[in-house]
């Protein structure tokens, strides 16, 4: 079960490139978005970052970041992003192998690949929203704008 | 999600094939340099042919713009078309030359539908077809658009298959006969 809503979302440093990390805290103050995703190089117009990528003006209305999560390496990761010209990190959820997807319940253990889960974090870490699709079934951004719109909401009062 | 719901519903300012009143609306978001919507252009003219009255279609923009950078021009074309009365002229034009969406080609497409160059220059210029685009694209990032081409059937995205006739014409005879 992924963890749900008012949950703090555990800690966590992972590889964004061979020579940089970034952790949770590093993203305190501001609303952010974590996709966990199967695998880098699905077909490319049904691709659930591609979509992200057009869809980023509107997170950062919000002021909102997105990482994007899966198990693929760093080398893969850039090439990946480089190729779909991704606008937003990937981290690496790769030594030990879906460790970060695990402590989210995000992690599909019988295929080794992080599931398609979705969270929105308020600016404390703590999470407001979270989403599990089908793995076969990318699952638009919809409900990470209603999420998004709620927090923005609740910050007005 | 698992509602995903068309928001808005088809209104005035869509472009339609088919009857108002015609038992299943088939709305699909796609993009006109994106291969797959490529595909599933002679698909949905197949399943328009085989539903004949039963079926209204409507066609909204959902340029992928960093990855087809042709995308928005195409699509601006089309909407800058449709103020000449020429909308789905235009987009069977595109569709059948995805290989020339450039912006010399989108020029050459609209002289060869007879379209009123000057008048296309003065919308081009101005911000109203692209904004269209604009609103289009919104549109299905809220309907829960998650890739091209993306179909929604009386209001609910479609996750079946689209990519054989029979079996997406079956499908939409199904919801006709439901109804």
């Amino acid at each position: 079960m992924a963890l749900a809503a008012g949950t703090p979302a555990p800690d966590f440093k992972l590889q964004v490139t061979p020579d940089q990390a970034v952790s949770l805290a590093d993203f305190r103050g501001k609303p952010l978005i974590l996709a966990f995703y199967p695998a880098d190089w699905s077909p490319v117009c049904g691709d659930q970052m591609a979509l992200y990528n057009e869809v980023l003006p509107e997170f950062r209305k919000f002021g909102a970041e997105i990482l994007g999560i899966s198990v693929d390496g760093v080398w893969c990761h850039l090439a990946f992003a480089k190729d779909r010209k991704l606008h937003f990190p990937l981290l690496a959820d790769f030594e030990p192998k879906g460790g970060v997807a695990q402590k989210f319940g995000a992690y599909d253990s019988a295929n080794g690949i992080c599931e398609r889960a979705l969270f929105v974090l308020d600016g404390d870490g703590v999470i407001r929203w979270s989403y599990v699709s089908p793995i076969a079934i990318n699952p638009g951004a919809d409900g990470i704008l209603e999420a998004l719109e709620g927090l923005a909401g609740k910050g007005a009062h | 999600m698992s509602g995903h719901g068309l928001k808005p519903p088809v209104g005035p300012s869509d472009h339609v094939e088919g009857p108002a009143d015609a038992p299943v609306s088939l709305v699909e978001y796609g993009d006109y340099q994106c291969p797959y919507c490529g595909e599933a252009y002679p698909i949905v003219k197949q399943v328009q042919k085989r539903l004949g009255a039963k079926l209204r279609f409507v066609f909204r923009n959902f340029p992928l713009a960093e990855a087809h950078p042709f995308a928005t021009g195409a699509a601006e074309m089309a909407e800058a078309a449709a103020l000449q009365d020429k909308f789905w002229q235009m987009h069977d034009m595109l569709y059948e030359h995805q290989d020339a969406l450039d912006s010399d080609s989108l020029v050459e497409h609209a002289r060869h539908l007879h379209l009123d160059m000057a008048k296309l220059k003065t919308t081009l210029g101005s911000s109203a077809v692209a904004e269209h685009v604009r609103s289009d694209f919104m549109s299905g990032v809220r309907s829960g658009v998650n890739g091209t081409p993306s179909f929604f059937v009386n209001g609910v995205r479609f996750d079946g298959n689209w990519t054989d006739a029979d079996e997406f014409a079956a499908a939409l005879e199904a919801v006709a006969n439901a109804v």
